[in-house]
């Protein structure tokens, strides 16, 4: 069997109990960080859980994953991911892959940015469109994502590039370099979510000079309309500017 | 001597600015016809080495390795100053080699002169490598004129009769002209040879002799006096009566363009930028006042300077301290000096003005065929094209280890000389591997590596490099990325050879031309209309195609699709040789939502090993390169000229006799001719003439297709069986 357990969002005291349990059982543990940024090391986690570890490069995972897809024809292998193992959508193949050979696999899951967004913010899920990812190479898809969304009245998440980490102010000169009218915008800069949360509402071009300090961090551009909650959790928690009472 | 050379820079310094008194020229034909003997010949006529030496100096041989050969290599720059009618002109005369192997230094040569002189030899005729360089010549409209050498040797070794004589001289010039008319119909009337107009002279180079229609007016020396002069022996004093250097160089100055009439009509074959553009008009117009447009034809290593490039300036003025753009390789330089070539010496000067070929030190990054210019965007010139491409590679290492990086340095520099040498690093073997257009032109590199750089070398024998290609429509093929949220549908058929053609001879370019003009050539040369609307990227023979529609974010892909299908044609699946004549077809795909999950490591792969994996479907085989071997041998080694031949799984195309000499033309496989040379020359007793020139690929024979790719394998260290398509895909 194939288990895929969820991490969490910071680090390893963000796993649920029953994904505690399941890994302690496991007869083999892998882990992978290529897909997110956490904060134990192999070590730490291990040391949890009493057991060797072991890491997984994105290779070991892809292109050769028979491997262990072999390996958990007759062992229970549980593989630990950060966030929730599904939302990085690259580990759905690897599930497809395991069931296409034989092998049966389930999910524990764990909190992602994706949820945790809306605690952070405010902003609620129904009212999110298509998510995107700001990558260090130029593109337009992130841009026309937003404009896509705002045209719907939905809020756009912009995760930001791991390899290596972007910031939000590297992030929105990306954006700015595709279309300068993003400057205008009004979006929420997150920090750190799972930790210390650092979150701030404002224009683009301001949030663009803000030290949001060390990553992770994302980015959610604002839908043109704002519902009165959403407003008012902003104001409270997210020092929005007062501009924004317009947008309700 | 001394004065003689200083008098000779001033004038020269003088000259420069007035275009219509320039005459840029080369001087091309097939090898042994004599082209360095006359070059040298004019050169002593014109005051720069004394005429007494110049029979036997071959002064522009100026390597010591050419020397020692007996050919010419490497293209010199020379100017020399001709008076004719009263008025002086400056010639600036550029040697072009005369080996088939150095194809790619004489195409370079051809874009910075404006006419050349082709030389035939009146006992060979025109031979096939006559008919390359003329060609060549005629491609970039360049124009030429005639100078049928050795007359001496009909008179006193062939004993031919006036009748005969002639009947051979007519031959040679009708063969000249309907190669001129095939390649130039609309420019025949104005530039075919014509006796009578004094566009053919007749001569000994080595004796230092010619006759033509004009001067025979004004000496009264036809050749009827000839076989008078010749018969008495009283060579010398012909050559002082109707001197070579002053009937050939009358005939150019009479026929060739000066630099203002030929960039008029040159620059649009050589340039497509806008011919309305500020810079488009001063090329035309060859204004010393307009921006700078240069191009760079070759780099020489002078010891002293370092690097030299040497191009011809189309418009504006060189000077010290200007920054330039080298444009094709998006860099700034500026210009230490500036200066000609009088053979190997250098002079520099103040200033160069348009229609020069100008000597420039400071440009490091520029490469031969490079365009520079005073303006930013300035469009490149055509990149030169080269009418071989390598096909012979072999293995070079130090001797001892410390010196490697030594050697990659200069095999850097080698390539940047010339660029029909690659250089490429073996990963796997570690091996510098170098590739060149025939076994001469590598070993000719080799020596250099030894002498010019005194180091101590090993190398390979050579090996040819065969193509991979492909003889039927393969499936429909998927390739899906290593995290399988991208997949690829490929299919790849035979691409016409008519198709490649067009990209090859430069009648169409994908980024450059447009569109619809593209299209309509592509389907005329067997395309269907989808594959030649979505034809997006062409490689080195290899062409792909795009007949998806509609599809979202296929456009951000493009660029690493296009690069996982160079990756797939450059080293193909059967043995990692290049690929050639594939079509690759992109008949569907489906794209992440997202751009992180369809980076470089997941589309490039999955390209990649799905045209693999397709070629191998598509029944692949090998090419490998063909020489055609002309050779002219007396009837009694007949059998054992043409026994060495098919012993190298040659066949005979044609033989002729004449007298009892024979000529036989054949063709065979490069991989067999390694050593012909030495083979032949035992199996004739030295007596036979011969040369060879690449015809292209040809498939290897089904019988040997294996035992070929296995040898290919075994010498790359790769596993011997080919893989299957199944070990491909994931």
């Amino acid at each position: 069997m194939l288990i895929f357990i969820g991490l969490g969002l910071w680090d390893i005291k963000d796993i649920s109990l029953r994904g505690l349990e399941v890994a302690k059982r496991a007869e083999k543990v892998y882990v992978e960080f290529y897909t997110s940024l956490f904060f134990s090391s192999v070590d730490e986690i291990s040391k949890i859980l009493g057991k060797e570890v072991e890491v997984l490069k994105r290779s070991d995972l892809e292109e050769n994953c028979r491997v262990i897809l072999e390996e958990a024809k007759n062992k229970d292998v549980a593989i630990l991911v950060p966030g929730d193992p599904m939302v990085a959508t690259t580990h759905t193949a690897l599930r497809v892959e395991a069931k296409k050979i034989g092998v049966e696999s389930k999910i524990i899951h764990s909190s992602s940015i994706i949820s945790a967004i809306c605690g952070i913010t405010g902003l609620q899920s129904y009212k999110f469109g298509k998510s995107a990812t700001v990558s260090w190479t130029k593109s337009r898809a992130p841009v026309d994502v937003i404009f896509a969304n705002r045209s719907i009245n939905a809020h756009t998440l912009l995760l930001l590039d791991l390899h290596p980490a972007m910031k939000i102010s590297d992030a929105i000169e990306k954006l700015q370099e595709v279309d300068e009218n993003l400057s205008k915008m009004y979006a929420v800069g997150v920090a750190r979510v799972g930790y210390d949360n650092l979150v701030l509402c404002n224009k683009m071009e301001e949030l663009k000079k803000y030290d949001f300090g060390s990553p992770p961090h994302c980015l959610v551009v604002l839908s043109p309309k704002l519902h009165v909650v959403e407003c008012e959790y902003l104001r409270i928690f997210a020092n929005a500017p007062d501009e924004i009472e317009r947008f309700v | 001597m001394a004065t003689r050379f200083k008098k000779m820079v001033d004038k020269l310094k003088e000259f420069m600015y007035q275009p219509e008194r320039i005459r840029n020229m080369g001087i091309v034909a097939h090898i042994d016809h004599g082209k360095t003997t006359l070059s040298d010949n004019l050169l002593a006529g014109a005051g720069i080495i004394s005429e007494e030496l110049a029979g036997q100096q071959l002064y522009l041989d100026y390597d010591e390795m050419e020397k020692a050969r007996g050919i010419t290599i490497y293209a010199a720059n020379v100017s020399m100053i001709h008076e004719y009618k009263g008025q002086e002109y400056l010639i600036n005369l550029i040697d072009t080699p005369g080996h088939v192997d150095f194809g790619g230094e004489v195409t370079r040569a051809m874009r910075a002169v404006d006419g050349v002189i082709l030389v035939v030899d009146a006992v060979e005729g025109v031979m096939p490598q006559t008919e390359t360089v003329l060609r060549q010549a005629l491609k970039e409209n360049v124009k030429p004129v005639l100078f049928i050498n050795k007359i001496d040797r009909l008179i006193n070794e062939l004993e031919l009769t006036p009748q005969q004589m002639q009947e051979r001289l007519t031959k040679v010039i009708m063969d000249v002209n309907k190669l001129i008319k095939a390649m130039k119909p609309e420019k025949f009337n104005e530039w075919h040879v014509d006796v009578a107009k004094g566009s053919v002279a007749f001569g000994s180079a080595l004796y230092k002799w010619a006759i033509s229609v004009p001067s025979q007016k004004e000496t009264g020396i036809g050749f009827k006096e000839i076989y008078e002069y010749l018969k008495q022996e009283k060579e010398k004093e012909l050559a002082k009566k109707t001197p070579l250097h002053r009937v050939v160089l009358d005939m150019v100055v009479r026929h060739l363009p000066n630099p203002i009439q030929a960039q008029k009509e040159r620059i649009k074959v050589i340039w497509r930028g806008d011919l309305e553009s500020k810079i488009g008009k001063a090329m035309i117009a060859c204004d010393p006042k307009g921006p700078i447009a240069l191009m760079i034809t070759k780099i020489v290593v002078d010891p002293l300077a370092g690097e030299v490039a040497v191009g011809r300036l189309y418009s504006g003025t060189l000077r010290p301290g200007q920054e330039l753009y080298i444009v094709d390789r998006k860099a700034k330089n500026r210009v230490q000096t500036v200066g000609v070539f009088i053979g190997p010496h250098r002079l520099e000067v103040d200033e160069i003005p348009a229609g020069n070929v100008a000597a420039v030190v400071g440009l490091r990054d520029v490469i031969s065929g490079s365009s520079c210019s005073d303006v930013e965007d300035f469009t490149p010139f055509e990149s030169i094209r080269h009418y071989s491409e390598p096909v012979v590679t072999m293995a070079i290492e130090t001797k001892n280890p410390k010196d490697l990086p030594k050697l990659v340095e200069v095999l850097k520099k080698l390539a940047k000389e010339d660029p029909t040498m690659q250089v490429v690093l073996n990963e796997e073997t570690g091996e510098h591997l170098i590739s060149g257009m025939g076994e001469l032109h590598l070993e000719v590199k080799v020596e250099r590596v030894k002498r010019d750089y005194k180091l101590e070398v090993i190398t390979s024998p050579p090996i040819v490099v065969f193509r991979e290609t492909v003889t039927k429509t393969s499936p429909v093929v998927e390739g899906k990325s290593p995290n399988k949220h991208n997949r690829f549908y490929i299919v790849v058929e035979p691409l016409p050879f008519e198709v490649i053609r067009l990209f090859k001879e430069g009648e169409i370019d994908l980024k450059k031309m447009d569109k619809s003009f593209v299209r309509r050539k592509l389907v005329e040369a067997g395309l269907t209309g989808d594959e030649a609307g979505g034809a997006v990227e062409y490689c080195e023979g290899n062409l792909f195609c795009d007949v998806t529609k509609g599809i979202q974010y296929l456009n951000e892909a493009m660029e690493l699709i296009l690069e996982g299908f160079r990756e797939a044609v450059r080293t193909g699946p059967l043995a990692k040789e290049p690929c050639m004549g594939v079509k690759v077809k992109l008949v569907d795909c489906k794209l992440h939502e997202d751009g992180v999950h369809r980076g470089p490591a997941q589309v490039i792969p999955a390209v990649r090993s799905a045209i693999h994996a397709a070629i191998l479907q598509a029944n692949p085989t090998l090419l490998e390169p063909y020489q055609k071997i002309y050779l002219m041998v007396p009837q009694d080694y007949m059998g054992s000229a043409t026994r060495e031949i098919q012993g190298r799984r040659g066949q005979i195309l044609e033989v002729n006799v004449e007298g009892d000499m024979v000529t036989i033309h054949a063709k065979a496989p490069v991989k067999e001719t390694f050593g012909f040379a030495g083979a032949i020359r035992s199996a004739t007793s030295g007596r036979a003439i011969w040369s060879t020139e690449f015809v292209g690929f040809e498939e290897v024979p089904q019988s040997l297709v294996e035992e070929f790719v296995m040898e290919v394998r075994k010498r790359k260290g790769l596993k011997l069986e080919i893989p299957r398509p199944e070990d491909l895909l994931i």
